[in-house]
């Protein structure tokens, strides 16, 4: 517990929607090292409601990093300069004082503005709607024990499936692609034996979307790995390439 | 006064379920289409929900103020979900996990709604394994377990610290299949404002569309509310920051009993407060009990470090005090233990916290294993405090964190308004005074899943309820309703705002309606409550416009309904003159501080009917044991 407060300058991304021009506003605060990076945000809304101004918007939900809804760009990385954390675990002892934030939203053409630092990012869900599931009815299922799956590839799909949907690689990657996010879920499924019967069908199905939804595609910087919170693996994006090119095989070999 | 039929099957304990789907009358499969269901939140109940019901050919019209469905809070939840599958060979079975959870209720739960939940609990599991939720597994590939707190089997399930997550990503994902087919449709963005009632009936709800503000009106033959729990009344609670009430408290101002509102559970195992501008309160998984080992120092004031305090000097009181269950007590127990030795001057270096050390279990299974049980938990401590929990043991505080309060159903999961279902921790009816670890997800998924898929075909086929339209007059009047009040809150322009009166509301709550209460605080509190209500519509300032995005106006309204949910809280607190679970009145207790019910008087549910603001009558549902006999609770 420090108790020495921080003195630091804010530019933060203001704009009022998506057809009005935006602009960095500066702002002073004084914060506790202890508080986090939005409760930062918080007080300084309160300052400014209490000033009769507008508050900033900004999206936050759970601040324990696993809802996915925070979505700051800081400092030019999104989430912050500390990695494997989402903006709502940053915590203001890892700046300085005297320091000078720039606060942005995540920016991708697939990500419209909806205000300040708020975005629109349901071409993920659209993406999810297309084939990031198994089907199965309520009901009809074998016992949990049914089918052993060994430990390693249960793992492995676990690491796939930490996935929050936050978008950072696709705000991180400087062709706005989305093959971090959509080879997560198609990862999680290729691993395990519940996933096999729509494998390939689902592949090429959620590429399709993504592509279609104005989605870059990957030219393996790896900085999607670098910023995403949960540390999902490039090697995710190697396995829905081999999957989607076997698809494209076995597409043509039944024509 | 409302009757309250709590609609109990006939039959045996363990035919009821049996019995009542067998009973239940059918919809034509051709004509589930020509129903529309609205289901209000997306969480586990209402993502599950809204799966099935679209699975079985139903219009469902999903409502989430979330940009994105799975942003729900259930995906919060870390330690696990309770089945009794036995697959430990531990002597668990259905009505071990059914008696457990009567138990840990302490005795204030349905009996029958109870045996239920333990019923489905295994289908459950089975559901989820085969939508491709990456259960944790053991080296023969098997499912694999670990034990929570009220249990002495290995009955929970789990994926790493993040089995919320994966749960509900399942049940997302179901959706989302449904969504491709067309049977689901969601609206995101748009919080629910108000319940729409026609000749007795819930016909709809309108909603504000948090984009651009406009009032939204939506039909349906039936409504499901899987909106969730109301613990954000505190201010600081573990709930995520847009969790409210505001769905469920405005659905009972149109009729709907809420009952035990007082029955709150608060967390024992959360990280304890920084500052005045703390946000919220971030759990740490109970399932961190399983292998750490909770003490304070035997000395008061205490400002050494942990690491430096001897053994014979440090006192594991959960262990002392419980032997049988130790660090495994009930957190209702557990949460009052770590206050009693805040109180007594024993908190961790001179904090209002305890201790929770790793430090025998990393000795005993090695940092690997604990890595592996608790790795990601770790690094969110350590990301937060700054303290690495591998070598200084954790500090911990208890927190609000689930109410077990909520809508009352009856055993259909229907509210005293015909047509209106609620599921998950919005309704009241499984846990009792007190929920057990691990159990909100299982009661969540089997509202969802297994219990409104039937119910609300047996609604729809028996009661035959027909569509309103939403150019009916009451559509419009209570969209007049509502943009009145957002003209109110924008035009008062105090001087105070939002989050100010609720801190200092949440301040109140905490105080006098938190972990011990007694007479006079209540009796205190409920006139204060009033009186920042009065001043709350006086006195704040909400920034902004009607038409836009605007964040402030979101949380004044919300805070609006919190300002009169404090006080039936308060006043169902000060009624129930017994201790029960999360309900602890200091009055009522025995000589060892435990708490003492009074099974005479108060073995029944606190239905109350809201008549105007600060008004209610006690509506009571008496609860009948015929399977588990009243006795006191004993973990010791």
């Amino acid at each position: 517990m420090k108790s020495e407060k921080l003195n630091l300058t804010l530019k933060i991304w203001r704009q009022k929607n998506i057809n009005t021009p935006g602009s960095f506003v500066e702002y002073k605060i004084s914060v506790s090292p202890d508080s986090s990076f939005l409760e930062m945000l918080d007080d300084l809304n309160n300052e400014l409601e209490s000033k009769n101004l507008e508050p900033v918007a900004f999206e936050s939900d759970c601040r324990e990093g696993i809802c996915g809804t925070c979505d700051l760009v800081i400092q030019g990385q999104p989430h912050g300069p500390i990695p494997k954390i989402a903006t709502c675990q940053l915590h203001m002892r890892n700046f300085r004082d005297g320091e000078t934030i720039w606060i942005e939203p995540f920016r991708a053409k697939a990500f419209p503005i909806i205000k300040d630092l708020i975005v629109d990012r349901t071409a993920l869900d659209k993406i999810q709607q297309a084939g990031g599931f198994i089907s199965v009815n309520t009901g009809s299922v074998p016992d949990g024990n049914a089918i052993p799956i060994p430990k390693e590839n249960a793992g492995l799909s676990m690491d796939a499936a930490a996935c929050i949907g936050c978008g950072a690689c696709v705000a991180a990657c400087k062709n706005a692609s989305a093959m971090l996010f959509v080879s997560a879920k198609v990862s999680q499924f290729a691993l395990l034996p519940q996933g096999q019967p729509e494998r390939y069908k689902r592949v090429q199905e959620m590429v399709k979307v993504m592509d279609e939804l104005g989605f870059g595609s990957c030219s393996n910087t790896y900085a999607c790995e670098a910023e995403c919170p949960k540390g999902i693996s490039v090697k995710n994006i190697a396995r829905m390439n081999r999957d989607y090119f076997i698809a494209k095989v076995k597409t043509e070999e039944t024509v | 006064m409302i009757k309250l039929d709590a609609k109990i099957p006939e039959g045996t304990i363990k035919d009821k379920w049996t019995n009542h789907k067998f009973n239940m009358k059918l919809v034509n499969p051709a004509n589930k289409r020509k129903y529309d269901i609205i289901v209000v939140g997306s969480g586990l109940a209402g993502a599950s929900a809204a799966a099935s019901l679209g699975e079985l050919g139903y219009n469902v019209k999903v409502i989430t103020f979330h940009d994105s469905p799975r942003r729900a809070h259930s995906i919060s939840a870390q330690g696990g979900i309770n089945a009794a599958k036995n697959y430990q060979n531990d002597g668990d079975s259905v009505y071990r996990l059914f008696y457990d959870t009567v138990k840990g209720g302490d005795f204030r739960a349905r009996e029958a709604n109870v045996y239920r939940l333990a019923e489905v609990s295994n289908n459950i599991i089975d559901q989820c394994v085969a939508q491709g939720v990456p259960f944790a597994r053991d080296y023969g590939g098997l499912l694999d377990n670990r034990s929570f707190g009220g249990a002495l089997v290995s009955r929970t399930f789990y994926a790493k610290g993040q089995t919320g997550q994966q749960l509900l990503l399942g049940a997302y994902s179901a959706m989302n299949r449904q969504i491709a087919l067309g049977n689901v449709k969601v609206y995101t963005r748009r919080e629910m404002l108000d319940l729409v009632v026609v000749d007795e009936s819930a016909k709809g709800v309108v909603c504000r569309n948090l984009l651009n503000g406009e009032i939204e009106k939506f039909s349906a033959h039936a409504v499901v509310l899987a909106t969730g729990g109301y613990a954000n009344v505190f201010f600081l609670s573990t709930n995520a920051m847009n969790c409210n009430t505001t769905a469920i408290w405005r659905a009972h101002k149109k009729g709907a009993a809420f009952a035990n509102p007082c029955y709150t559970q608060i967390h024992p195992t959360c990280l304890p407060v920084h500052g005045e501008n703390q946000s919220k309160l971030t759990l740490m998984s109970e399932s961190l009990r399983n292998d750490g080992r909770i003490w304070v120092s035997k000395i008061k004031g205490d400002m050494r470090n942990p690491n430096e305090i001897p053994e014979e000097e440090r006192d594991y009181y959960l262990e002392r005090k419980y032997p049988t269950y130790g660090n495994l007590s009930p957190r209702d127990i557990s949460s009052r233990a770590a206050k009693e030795a805040f109180d007594d001057g024993r908190g961790a270096q001179g904090r209002e916290s305890v201790y929770l050390d790793f430090r025998d279990a990393i000795n005993r299974l090695g940092k690997n294993v604990i890595e592996e049980r608790y790795g990601n938990l770790f690094e969110i401590y350590e990301t937060i405090t700054g303290d690495n929990p591998y070598k200084i043991p954790m500090q911990i505080y208890p927190a609000p964190h689930y109410t077990m309060g909520g809508l009352w159903v009856d055993y259909n999961l229907m509210s005293t308004i015909p047509g209106l279902f609620v599921a998950g921790e919005a309704n009241f009816s499984d846990h009792g005074a007190n929920r057990l670890g691990a159990s909100a997800l299982m009661q969540g998924l089997a509202d969802g899943y297994f219990v409104l898929p039937y119910t609300i075909g047996n609604y729809l086929a028996g009661d035959k309820p027909t569509l309103v339209k939403d150019d009916h007059p009451e559509f419009g009047k209570v969209a007049n309703e509502i943009e009145d009040m957002t003209n109110k809150l924008l035009s008062i322009k105090g001087k105070r705002t939002v989050d100010d009166i609720h801190k200092q509301l949440g301040r109140l709550m905490w105080n006098k309606v938190g972990m011990a209460r007694n007479e006079i605080g209540l009796k205190e509190v409920i006139g204060e409550i009033s009186q920042l209500r009065e001043e709350f519509w006086k006195n704040v300032n909400v920034v902004g416009e009607a038409i836009d995005v605007n964040q402030c106006l979101e949380r004044a309204g919300r805070l609006a309904d919190y300002l009169e949910l404090g006080e039936i809280m308060a006043v169902d607190s000060l009624h129930r003159n017994e201790s029960c679970g999360g309900h602890f009145r200091t009055e009522y207790q025995t000589e060892e501080g435990e708490a003492l019910r009074d099974d005479e008087n108060y073995t029944y549910v606190a239905a109350w009917e809201y008549k105007e603001t600060g008004k209610w009558e006690l509506n009571k549902e008496p609860l009948e044991f015929e399977n588990v006999h009243l006795a006191t609770r004993s973990y010791k």
